[in-house]
């Protein structure tokens, strides 16, 4: 296993730890890795957790209805862990001529990247699994893998409206990832780093978001090519209810679907966290410790894009990918030229 | 090279075929038990060919094996969205056939619950269609209006769905107490819902995008198909069986037919949301007017009309709710015929629908609203 470029303080700090007790060098990455997973999978699936509860909540105060409410002490609090076991016991159904392999791998091949992408997230002060020099670029590469998944499932489920659905997932998601790679392009040149943690330590000043008018325009590209990314209304085309039953999970059940489910929702966390880490300055944030800060507007942008899901209407397949191409990818490219421009004047 | 020259000629580019699928009986937005066999062509509607029956009960032939009285619970069964109005049909067909004259104050109670219920209809239909666009909340918004008037009608009926309201002759009983000012209030607090839920979608970029332009009816295709009721008046044409052929008190009732010339899915949105308005008015017209008085008029205890037919037309939520009644002089009907309108404009769909996209087709068939009971009987 390669050596992180520049270890992080947390890293460090416990290498450092390692070390002192005298335990054998060989061993303390093999550990580091394990416990760097384990980490952030209880992380994660405490969030796909918290977040499924909120967005319950969230949309019964929207709809003027309550909720869940009867499970756990309060505010039903463990309904979504009384589903998750609820899942787990389920049989496990794969339809009789589906392709076996890919049905089982899919929603693997969704999730894990949607994990693996946390490791380049700094949540607070030295507070990054790892801090790689190419974080950004590594975020990018490893969240157009869902894809893939997407396409298995279509295509694995024996299934027509799982094909269609497989078929709108990848669409949708390669037209998005463009105008996203290109606004996340515009912070790069500002900070002159790949680094998760150099761009945010570039904010200590200034927030992304207010620092210059392109990166305002960056933000907005960011958000709305990330709400297509992670399939929210109104990009909610390849799960589509109306429309496909439920695209390229139709055929999904019990826990191959409830993975599914925790991979579009940790990225849903993802996603917003980036979009902080990008734009609204990380962790910094004054009085409250840095990770409270970094929860605090991750959680703002969640509750925007969950007001988002429950006021639109869902965009038809053929509008959003005109909405993809000839919007958001040419704003994001005059954004970008805009950018240099702008570095060149008044930055220097 | 004989076998080169058997191939087809080919579009450039890679080869595709047309796929086949079944959308319904079971699929979220097929009302129902609708089966629509879509045939696709990637994403756009070749052709759509609705396949209907799963709902088929045989209605019309057993009203020839129940008494007039006791086949008026069956037509609560035909748009079970609007009992009412399928209980007006059947109640008026019979009255003609019988010559039954029915007191004043019947005919305005009719009218208010039969307006109230194509308030509650529409709702239904509002919250439908906003959720086949994706739109969950209107969904909830309108279960949670039309909640206040089921309220209404558990209080004058008894009955939340299939109420069996009316009877042959009148109404069964007169209002209960406090019913009025209950209207009144729940009118109150509908109104400025309506408009929220207006002002929710009708102005949403999106939502426009959705529905303008989308499943457009001529207005040709639409006479050629007898399609009636809203999907009729998106197509341009003001034709209101209240105001063409009127029946009960509407004569004397005053109320726009709303209708819009484009005849698209947005149309078609913006003549019920104004009919639900019409409507409410229509109701508090007639709570100001009602006179006081019998509720029913006096039926002989075998009731036997004799023989002859009669042919009742209303305007149901859907349209032009017709019944066909013929009589031999026996206790029950020789025959019964229904004038379903949601029969008449799921044909239209056809139309409508070739050449959208799947996400078109669910659009359009939420805008026609059509109710699968009625259909099928």
């Amino acid at each position: 296993m390669a050596h992180p470029v520049s270890p992080s303080e947390l890293y460090l700090w416990l290498h450092g730890l390692w070390q002192r007790a005298g335990l054998p060098e060989g061993w303390w990455l093999a550990l580091w890795a394990v416990l760097v997973a384990a980490v952030i999978l209880i992380f994660v699936l405490l969030t796909v957790l918290i977040l499924i509860w909120l967005e319950r909540k969230v949309s019964g105060d929207i709809q003027s209805r309550l909720g869940p409410a009867r499970v756990g002490t309060k505010f039903g609090l463990l309904q979504t862990a009384a589903d998750a076991l609820k899942l787990l016991l389920k049989e496990d159904i794969i339809p009789a001529c589906a392709d076996k392999p890919l049905f089982v791998i899919a929603p693997l091949l969704v999730f894990v990247p949607a994990f693996m992408v946390y490791i380049v997230l700094p949540f607070g002060r030295g507070l990054v699994a790892e801090n790689l020099n190419l974080g950004v670029l590594y975020v990018i590469a490893v969240s157009a893998l869902p894809a893939l998944g997407f396409l298995m499932a279509g295509w694995g489920s024996n299934n027509k409206y799982s094909l269609i659905g497989g078929m709108r997932a990848v669409a949708q998601l390669m037209t998005y990832e463009i105008p996203l790679g290109l606004a996340v392009l515009t912070v790069v040149m500002a900070v002159g780093s790949l680094s998760t943690v150099a761009i945010v330590a570039h904010q200590r000043a200034w927030w992304h978001i207010v620092a210059s008018p392109p990166l305002a325009v960056a933000f907005v590209v960011y958000f709305v090519a990330a709400l297509a990314e992670v399939n929210r209304i109104p990009f909610d085309l390849p799960e589509a209810e109306a429309e496909l039953v439920a695209g390229y999970h139709t055929e999904y059940s019990g826990m191959r679907w409830a993975i599914f489910f925790m991979g579009e929702y940790a990225y849903l966390f993802f996603v917003s966290a980036f979009a902080v880490t990008l734009f609204l300055g990380g962790w910094h944030g004054p009085f409250l410790p840095p990770v409270l800060w970094f929860l605090i507007k991750t959680y703002a942008i969640i509750l925007v894009v969950m007001w988002i899901r429950w006021t639109y209407p869902r965009l038809r397949i053929d509008q959003v990918m005109r909405f993809g191409w000839k919007v958001l990818v040419p704003v994001a490219l005059i954004n970008l030229v805009v950018a240099g421009f702008w570095l060149v004047w008044f930055a220097t | 090279m004989s076998s080169l020259e058997a191939l087809p000629v080919q579009a450039p580019g890679l080869p595709t075929d047309e796929l086949v699928i079944n959308m319904g009986p079971q699929h979220p937005s097929t009302h129902g038990v609708l089966r629509l066999v879509l045939t696709l062509d990637g994403e756009v509607i070749a052709d759509v060919d609705p396949d209907i029956g799963y709902l088929h009960r045989g209605m019309e032939k057993i009203a020839e094996n129940r008494t007039y009285a006791q086949y008026l619970p069956y037509t609560d069964r035909f748009d079970y969205l609007s009992s009412l109005n399928s209980n007006l049909a059947y109640c008026l067909a019979v009255e003609r056939l019988a010559g039954i004259e029915v007191p004043e104050r019947a005919h305005y109670l009719r009218v208010i619950l039969a307006e109230l219920n194509r308030v509650a209809s529409h709702l239904i239909w509002l919250a439908t269609f906003a959720n086949d666009l994706g739109a969950t909340t209107v969904f909830l918004y309108g279960m949670r209006e039309r909640e206040l008037i089921v309220d209404l009608f558990e209080m004058a009926l008894g009955a939340r769905l299939t109420y069996a309201g009316m009877r042959i002759g009148g109404m069964p009983y007169d209002l209960p107490d406090g019913f009025e000012q209950a209207t009144r209030d729940a009118i109150r607090q509908i109104r400025p819902r309506l408009d929220e839920n207006d002002r929710l979608l009708t102005g949403n970029q999106i939502f426009q995008s959705r529905t303008r332009g989308v499943g457009v009816l001529s207005r040709e295709d639409a006479l050629a198909y007898a399609v009636s009721g809203p999907t009729l008046r998106g197509s341009g044409v003001a034709m209101d069986v209240r105001r063409a052929d009127p029946y009960c008190i509407y004569d004397r009732l005053d109320f726009d037919v709303p209708s819009f010339p484009q005849g698209d899915c947005f149309a078609r949105h913006l003549v019920r949301i104004e009919e639900m308005r019409q409507s409410m008015c229509i109701v508090e017209q007639c709570l100001d007017r009602m006179p006081a008085g019998p509720v029913r008029a006096k039926l002989p205890r075998a009731f036997k009309p004799a023989a002859g037919e009669a042919y009742a037309r209303t305007e149901s939520p859907r349209g032009d709710l017709s019944m066909f009644v013929v009589s031999d002089g026996s206790a029950s009907p020789c025959r019964l015929r229904v004038r379903a309108p949601s029969f008449a404009n799921l044909q239209a769909l056809k139309v409508m629908a070739r050449g959208g996209k799947i996400g078109d087709l669910v659009a359009t068939l939420g805008s026609i609203d059509i109710v699968l009971g009625e259909i099928d009987r």
